[in-house]
């Protein structure tokens, strides 16, 4: 198998004033193309700030991160843009859809950043809709919809650019534990389609439906458990 | 696998990049437009305001210079006027044109003597009360040479002007301004038809075209022409049969016209026998010189309004900063979501600076249409002349545009500065 995701020796320094804070402390893992892994950790363990590098919505300070073969550590601000379009999939535990925008504009949001042509756009957003069980449902307003139908929205946006990875932050944090449930045996599904996926939780049953539990203490590593 | 890292390998991301396609940007501007509908339509009301003010300034503005420059032209071009000036006589000083001081001849001299002037046309004035079968209508009688009509540009719309034969042999043919011929004849033909000035019978030998307005507000076309040489004898009755009233004379071009202007006087105070330190007995009127001056006065006019309205302009421009300012707060998580799913940094600072200036435009749009239509309003109901200039919408439509980039694009540099995490997290 090869590697999705490989990171070396990362490092976080926050510096604010005089105060410095090393939130990650030298990390290295690396995922399989087709893993399901979950992140654990209280909070202020560096979860978090491993999952925005994970996400290349930040920088390392130092430590390499190589990405579907492609090293990323020390791209600039647009390179990172393009990276997350083309390359990851967000599922955020407050949905963060747009609001009062039908739940399609919502799904081609990122074609259109990859500058795809309308039609295709718009096919392309149905299917993904359609994968995560949404079908007729494409013109309805976010805010129309419950809260478990919002995250699959969310899913769907994740999935059209068909990405590397899908990174999941608490995506079940909002939810009731049946619609908890679901969402986690959609993101099964989906994995035993083949899409590798990275998730940050803090609940040992949702973290149950990952292949693979990575739990983080004061920015080190601690577990790293299969099964 | 060897094939994606040349794909995604840094340099050729560069390379990869892809424009969102403008008409997306549009359609996201016009959504997050019509999801504040009030506050969009609050916002544009400054920008509404400004441009229909500008619009409707200029339009007055030239309209009112319009009026000038068509009056400039009902005068003719290169045209001064020498008209007789006040004599003292026992101490009492008649006024201006009190006396007939200039003659004929005095005409004829500044014709073929003075090398910047074209020609030279004397009239003779009177009033008279013109009487066609059982009409009458009372009106000015003038008497002058064929060379008026050139020098005023004014032309002969029915039958024929005065020619030399009818002034050397006084005839008794008259043209008749539109007015009269609308007072005395109405739709019939005047040509041919016999009235009687002063008792004396004449026949009317042509009609002229409409002048209008002069710039002093006189009806241009309340007047009737007869040979000079006539009025001289059967009209005006002056004891000194040879005079003449005012005398227009044309320079050969504008450049000349202060040259003809100098030439004129140092004639006339030469057959006058002015000497220094005497008062001349004659006047010289410059007209177009006088309009000029209103012209620019009017000009003046026109660019102080502008001004006022440029000053609503670059207020209505503050209020689209201030309200763009709030939406990038309000906005920061879609921003944060954007950015998230790939949005570079130019994408949001398009997509707000679209949106400023969709605003803008939009405002100047309806603005155009406001100002013309009070434009008009203002024209019709206080018969006030304005001019609405193509020149004048594309500049407004363009400055509406310019404003919106200028004061859009601190906010949208607002929105594209911000940190993904950041903007993601925000409440």
């Amino acid at each position: 198998m090869t590697n999705v995701i490989t990171l070396t020796d990362i490092h976080r320094l926050f510096i604010m004033g005089d105060q410095q804070f090393e939130a990650l402390k030298g990390v290295t893992f690396s995922v399989q193309a087709g893993e399901f892994v979950a992140i654990m950790g209280a909070s202020g363990s560096g979860k978090s700030t491993c999952m925005n590098i994970l996400g290349c919505l930040d920088r390392p300070t130092s430590g390499g991160y190589l990405l579907d073969g492609t090293d990323v550590g020390q791209m600039n601000q647009d390179q990172l843009a393009e990276i997350r379009n083309r390359k990851l999939g967000f599922v955020f535990q407050g949905f963060n859809l747009l609001s009062r925008t039908p739940a399609v504009e919502n799904v081609k949001l990122p074609l259109i950043y990859a500058g795809v042509a309308s039609k295709e756009r718009h096919d392309r957003a149905v299917a993904a809709l359609a994968q995560v069980g949404l079908s007729g449902k494409e013109q309805n307003h976010t805010s129309q919809l419950s809260g478990g139908q919002q995250q699959r929205v969310a899913i769907a946006r994740a999935l059209v650019n068909n990405p590397a990875v899908i990174l999941a932050d608490e995506p079940t944090g909002n939810l009731d534990s049946s619609t908890s449930n679901e969402i986690m045996t959609l993101f099964s599904s989906l994995n035993s389609q083949g899409i590798t996926i990275i998730m940050v939780t803090h609940e040992h049953d949702v973290a149950a439906f990952a292949g693979r539990q990575i739990t983080f203490k004061d920015g080190w590593i601690i577990g790293d458990t299969k099964g | 696998m060897v094939k994606i890292i040349k794909v995604f390998s840094p340099f050729t991301i560069h390379r990869l990049q892809v424009k969102m396609d403008l008409l997306q940007t549009l359609k996201i501007a016009l959504r997050a437009l019509r999801t504040n509908k009030m506050r969009s339509f609050l916002t544009m009301l400054g920008i509404i305001i400004g441009i229909a003010a500008v619009i409707a300034m200029m339009a007055v503005g030239s309209g009112a210079r319009h009026v000038i420059s068509q009056q400039i032209a009902s005068i003719g071009s290169n045209i001064i006027l020498v008209i007789p000036g006040s004599t003292t006589s026992g101490g009492l000083r008649s006024g201006s044109g009190g006396t007939q001081t200039l003659t004929s001849d005095d005409v004829r001299a500044i014709i073929n003597e003075l090398p910047s002037v074209e020609t030279a046309a004397p009239t003779v004035r009177s009033t008279a009360q013109m009487v066609f079968g059982n009409l009458n209508w009372s009106t000015i009688v003038m008497g002058t040479t064929q060379d008026l009509f050139d020098i005023r540009e004014w032309g002969i719309v029915n039958g024929r002007g005065i020619t030399r034969q009818d002034n050397d042999g006084a005839a008794k043919v008259c043209l008749i301004g539109q007015t009269v011929a609308d007072n005395l004849f109405g739709a019939s033909d005047p040509v041919g038809k016999m009235v009687r000035i002063k008792k004396v019978p004449f026949t009317i030998i042509g009609v002229l075209e409409r002048k209008g307005q002069s710039p002093q507000g006189q009806d241009q076309d309340d007047v009737v022409y007869v040979p000079l040489r006539t009025a001289q004898r059967k009209l005006v009755g002056s004891q000194f049969p040879n005079t003449v009233g005012a005398v227009m004379v044309k320079a050969r071009s504008a450049e000349l016209l202060g040259q003809a202007e100098e030439e004129v006087k140092s004639l006339l105070n030469q057959r006058h026998r002015i000497t220094a330190g005497k008062e001349p007995d004659f006047s010289i009127r410059n007209l177009s010189e006088i309009l000029a001056v209103a012209e620019q006065s009017s000009k003046a006019m026109s660019l102080l309004l502008g001004a006022v309205a440029s000053i609503s302009l670059v207020v209505g421009g503050i209020g689209i900063m201030n309200i763009m300012l709030v939406s990038v707060t309000e906005r920061t998580r879609e921003i944060g979501i954007r950015m998230a799913i790939g949005a570079r940094r130019n994408d949001i600072l398009m997509q707000f600076m679209t949106e400023a200036v969709l605003l803008t435009m939009l405002g100047g749009i309806i603005g155009i249409i406001l100002g013309a239509g009070g434009a008009i309003v203002v024209s019709r109901i206080l018969e006030w002349p304005t001019l609405i200039s193509v020149n004048s919408i594309t500049i407004a439509f363009f400055f509406s545009g310019a404003v919106g980039i200028f004061f859009g694009f601190y906010p949208a540099r607002k929105a594209a500065g911000l940190n993904p995490i950041d903007a993601l997290r925000y409440e």
